[in-house]
């Protein structure tokens, strides 16, 4: 029967250019992926339908990042894809809620160098300073950018941009109070921001592949040629040959049982490199967000203390003043969320099993709250319940953003660090949260991630456009191109085995959640290492009752659970190596941080450890060997990229 | 038309949405300490329907859940059948907070977001879980949007300026009073509940552009800073663009978000019929004060 889907996949095919569809007997091969694809006779005698694309530049993920990477380069005349699995305004970056952090001066005499150092001190100088340099010099024009293209920011009576009070954020170098930096839309900047970037997409001819799965990268001797991916909506396989690739694929908190992130932040971009043979870099900095709701798990916007809020134990304490005496519950995220716990743990928690924390925010004006604060208003009264005037809010810290991911320089360019260098990997860029530039370091500052996402996404485009240009010739993928991933599909949908995806996915959500929680130790870490481990083995026998491949969530669920087995195993295996304590990583048996000097005393008279023996650097960790983590170390950047308008930040203690 | 500070008409709907939280499920909901022990078994009916099966029809099944072990949301309920009863039901879902509108369907007749609609706990009823109204179903409860978003597309949802200018440069003057429109417009996540539940929408779908997507387009046109208002309001001067709006409401009753559709799309109409005057708008610019 003729059916309205024929129709429309009939016209999907005729408006695309450059495509050539053929049905193709792929030689599946069920064993290894890591293999080059060996003649095997078939497991099945189903055909995957192929379809092939050519364009100039592919961009993984339509986020923040992935969107602004992408008008950017149609913008520039380059003919751009983005592939993505969901409808770019359901990605991640809508659920975000503080706001975007610029040195405006919009409320204060704030500096873009101010904001710089804070950035820097963040990190606990892990954070490679030429790219924070470079994200804090170009804010505030990025800022202003999205205000041009419409984001409609909250106000102030001047009709300037109205700026928040936010975590770690001080004027004068640390010593001039609480800077006003972060530019917010009330409580909903992250959904704004989406839906202004969508918008603004629309105006040019980018292709949207919406609702195809990116299954892995299509590599040549080192250098990235193309992307493949599952569409949803038929069960085709799509490949893009492409020169130049973009991933934005965000983070990976479902690793965890408890997370802020949504069901589909499963960290495929990081896993897809981890398949192409590129090191991640800091897994295993994973920050926890002190305001998650209690047992939901649901983002409290820090922009609540930012207002005025504040956090009170079980004898109505406000304890941040006695860890954070200066910045108190505004003090950076790791410093407070490492402060809740210790107040759970020594028994003033609140609540009948005296397990959280209560934010206040009852004392702060009504009106002040439903101006500046109406979403989480919502939101908590939703589902926990409360009416923010009247109530606390319980809460506790939760899995929220993940500082690691895919290395690249301060351009945005995936590099390889190979015989002590760095080297660009040809032909792929990264942004956004799977990309680690590195800005954040070992622990981000709120409102810096949306900055992130838009800087970076952006400098991807610029980059693009002035290493390549539009109308270069693509070379043509070869026959075998892709068919690993292909072999994958095909082995999970006749595969005999009896483990449910739910039950192994949640297996690991708790070896993580136990074994790699805000405070870490050795014996503890070991153990969640070698349960992982074995984890890991057991997908060997994970089994699909769905064995369609139209919308067939089963499948993608799979795929998904795949993509986050690499990303835990390298966050927990790399946490066990790191024998410090730094930024948002933190060990009872390791509890001071390992610098070349030791910054508590004066430098001078000091020798300079040799980079074997600190942790002054950044983890680098592969998994060539299936199951098998290994790791390496690379320098952190500490040069900015004109001495003439910042100058390095020394490491020096970090206290709030 | 009274506007008050941070808060104007739309807003005012939002109260509306908690009580209609409330209405909606009107269960005999019993007092934690009369609960009896035990299990508490909740049937839910599922719309099904497989594309790749050759001549299957759309079909209800049932599922039983214990809601004693499972969260109160509906898409909780959806989750944990997912996982532990039957893997191949196919829904959207992301955020699970409320906030990207992945998860719209129809529940118990209405329509609104699975991830904050709570699940009745009256065991003697079932729950009826159906895909939006008079979608095309690609599978089970996953409906085709595509038409939806080219509409969407066709508003054109982004600013608009007459004289180009170099973005970054510059911000543009908004006050406090003309930020405060925008508040119940904005906010809007594109999930199509109201579009799917307004029977015009279902009898003209291919002309009228419906409850959220006019939201949107009114959006664009009290923004103080687009300069394009007269233009865009004059491209929908034809019997069906807005015009097939009979104020039926059912877009403000089932808004997940506590929006007003109706309310937005009645003063398009009074723009595009002279009732109301075009708002003045000021569109000045104040230079940066980047060093």
């Amino acid at each position: 029967m003729f059916q309205v889907k024929h129709i429309r996949s009939l016209i999907n095919s005729i408006n695309r250019l450059y495509v050539r569809q053929r049905v193709c007997g792929f030689k599946v091969d069920v064993d290894k992926r890591n293999q080059t694809a060996k003649h095997s006779a078939p497991s099945n005698k189903a055909n995957y339908s192929i379809v092939d694309h050519s364009y100039d530049a592919v961009v993984v993920g339509a986020g923040g990042a992935g969107l602004r990477a992408a008008y950017g380069l149609s913008n520039a005349g380059f003919k751009t894809a983005v592939i993505t699995k969901l409808f770019p305004t359901r990605s991640h970056t809508v659920a975000a809620q503080g706001g975007i952090n610029a040195a405006l001066a919009n409320m204060d005499d704030d500096k873009w160098q101010y904001h710089f150092y804070d950035t820097v001190k963040g990190s606990d100088w892990l954070g490679d300073q030429n790219a924070i340099h470079y994200m804090t010099e170009e804010a505030p024009k990025a800022v202003l950018e999205l205000e041009n293209i419409g984001m409609p920011f909250s106000r102030i009576s001047d009709g300037r941009i109205y700026q928040r009070s936010f975590g770690g954020a001080s004027l004068g170098y640390g010593k001039g109070g609480q800077a006003k930096r972060c530019a917010a839309v009330a409580d909903r900047t992250g959904h704004s921001l989406l839906h202004t970037l969508y918008g603004e997409s629309l105006k040019y001819d980018t292709d949207f592949f919406i609702e195809y799965f990116a299954l892995d990268l299509i590599m040549k001797n080192g250098k990235c040629v193309g992307v493949t991916a599952l569409c949803l909506e038929d069960g085709t396989i799509h490949r893009f040959a492409a020169n130049n690739t973009v991933i934005a694929t965000g983070g990976y908190g479902r690793t965890y049982f408890s997370c802020t992130s949504a069901h589909t932040c499963t960290g495929d971009g990081t896993a897809m490199a981890t398949r192409a043979g590129i090191a991640n870099e800091d897994m295993e900095f994973v920050q926890f967000h002190p305001t998650g709701i209690y047992g939901v798990g649901c983002l409290v916007t820090e922009g609540g203390r930012g207002e005025g809020g504040f956090l009170v134990n079980s004898k109505g304490e406000r304890f941040m003043e006695r860890y954070a005496p200066v910045a108190k519950d505004l003090a950076s995220r790791d410093v407070v969320s490492r402060s809740m716990t210790i107040e759970i743990n020594e028994g003033r928690g609140v609540g009948p099993k005296k397990d959280h924390i209560y934010l206040q925010l009852n004392h702060l004006p009504s009106e002040l709250i439903k101006e500046k604060l109406p979403g989480i208003s919502e939101t908590v009264h939703i589902f926990a319940g409360v009416d923010v005037t009247k109530q606390p809010i319980p809460v506790l810290p939760t899995v929220h953003y993940n500082m690691g991911g895919i290395p690249t320089n301060w351009k945005g360019e995936v590099i390889v660090h190979q015989n002590g260098q760095d080297k660009v990997v040809e032909g792929l860029h990264a942004c956004g949260e799977a990309a680690c530039a590195s800005v954040h370091g070992a622990n981000r500052l709120g409102a810096n991630s949306l900055l992130d996402i838009v800087i970076f996404g952006r400098a991807c485009a610029l980059n693009i456009a002035n290493i390549s240009k539009p109308g270069q010739a693509v070379e043509p993928l070869s026959a075998d191109a892709g068919e690993v991933s292909v072999s994958n599909i095909d082995k999970l949908r006749n595969s005999k085995g009896t483990l449910k995806t739910s039950e192994l996915r949640s297996k690991m959500q708790h070896i993580m959640q136990n074994h790699a929680a805000v405070f870490r130790d050795g014996p503890t870490l070991q153990e969640g290492c070698e349960k992982l481990s074995e984890a890991f083995k057991l997908q060997d026998q994970l089994k699909i009752d769905d064995k369609g491949l139209i919308w067939n969530t089963d499948l993608i669920e799979t795929l998904e659970l795949q993509n986050l087995m690499l990303n835990s195993m390298q966050t927990i295996f790399s946490a066990e190596a790191r024998k410090e304590s730094r930024g948002a990583h933190a060990r009872d048996d390791f509890p001071i941080r390992l610098d070349e000097y030791d910054y508590s005393k004066p430098i001078e008279g000091q020798q300079a450890k040799p980079i074997e023996q600190h942790f002054r650097k950044h983890t680098l960790t592969e998994m060539n060997d299936i199951g098998k983590v290994h790791i390496k170390y690379r320098p952190v950047i500490d040069h900015t990229l004109d001495v003439q308008k910042v100058k390095t930040v020394e490491p020096e203690l970090r206290k709030y | 038309m009274s506007i008050s500070k941070g808060s104007n008409l739309f807003t005012k709907f939002s109260q509306l949405n908690f009580i209609q939280n409330t209405i909606r499920f009107t269960g005999i909901s019993t007092n934690q300490n009369e609960r009896p022990s035990g299990p508490r078994m909740k049937k839910f009916a599922i719309y099904r329907w497989n594309p790749e099966v050759p001549g299957e029809k759309p079909h209800l099944k049932e599922y039983e859940v214990d809601l004693n072990n499972c969260g109160k949301m509906v898409l909780d309920a959806l989750i944990k059948i997912k996982n532990e009863q039957d893997s191949t039901l196919s829904f959207r879902r992301s955020c699970r907070e409320g906030i990207c509108g992945s998860c719209s369907m129809n529940i118990n007749g209405t329509n609104t977001l699975a991830c904050t609609c709570e699940i009745d706990e009256n065991l003697n009823r079932k729950s009826k879980l159906y895909p939006l109204p008079h979608m095309f179903v690609i599978k089970d409860l996953v409906p085709d949007l595509t038409h939806f978003f080219a509409q969407y597309k066709s508003i054109e949802p982004y600013l608009k300026r007459k004289n180009d200018i170099q973005v970054g440069e510059q911000q543009f003057f908004q006050s406090v009073h003309d930020r405060a429109k925008l508040d119940g417009l904005y906010e809007c996540i594109l999930c199509a509940c109201c579009s799917a539940g307004c029977p015009s929408y279902w009898w003209n779908m291919d002309k009228y552009l419906g409850p959220a997507v006019l939201l949107q387009s009114y959006r664009w046109i009290i923004d103080s800073r687009d300069e394009f208002t007269k233009e865009r309001v004059e491209k929908f001067l034809d019997e069906f663009s807005v015009y097939r709006c009979h104020t039926i409401m059912n877009c403000t009753t089932v808004c997940p978000k506590g929006l007003n559709p109706g309310l937005a799309i009645a003063e398009i109409k009074k723009l595009m019929s002279g009732i109301w005057k075009f708002p003045k708008k000021d569109a000045s610019i104040i230079p940066a004060n980047i060093s």
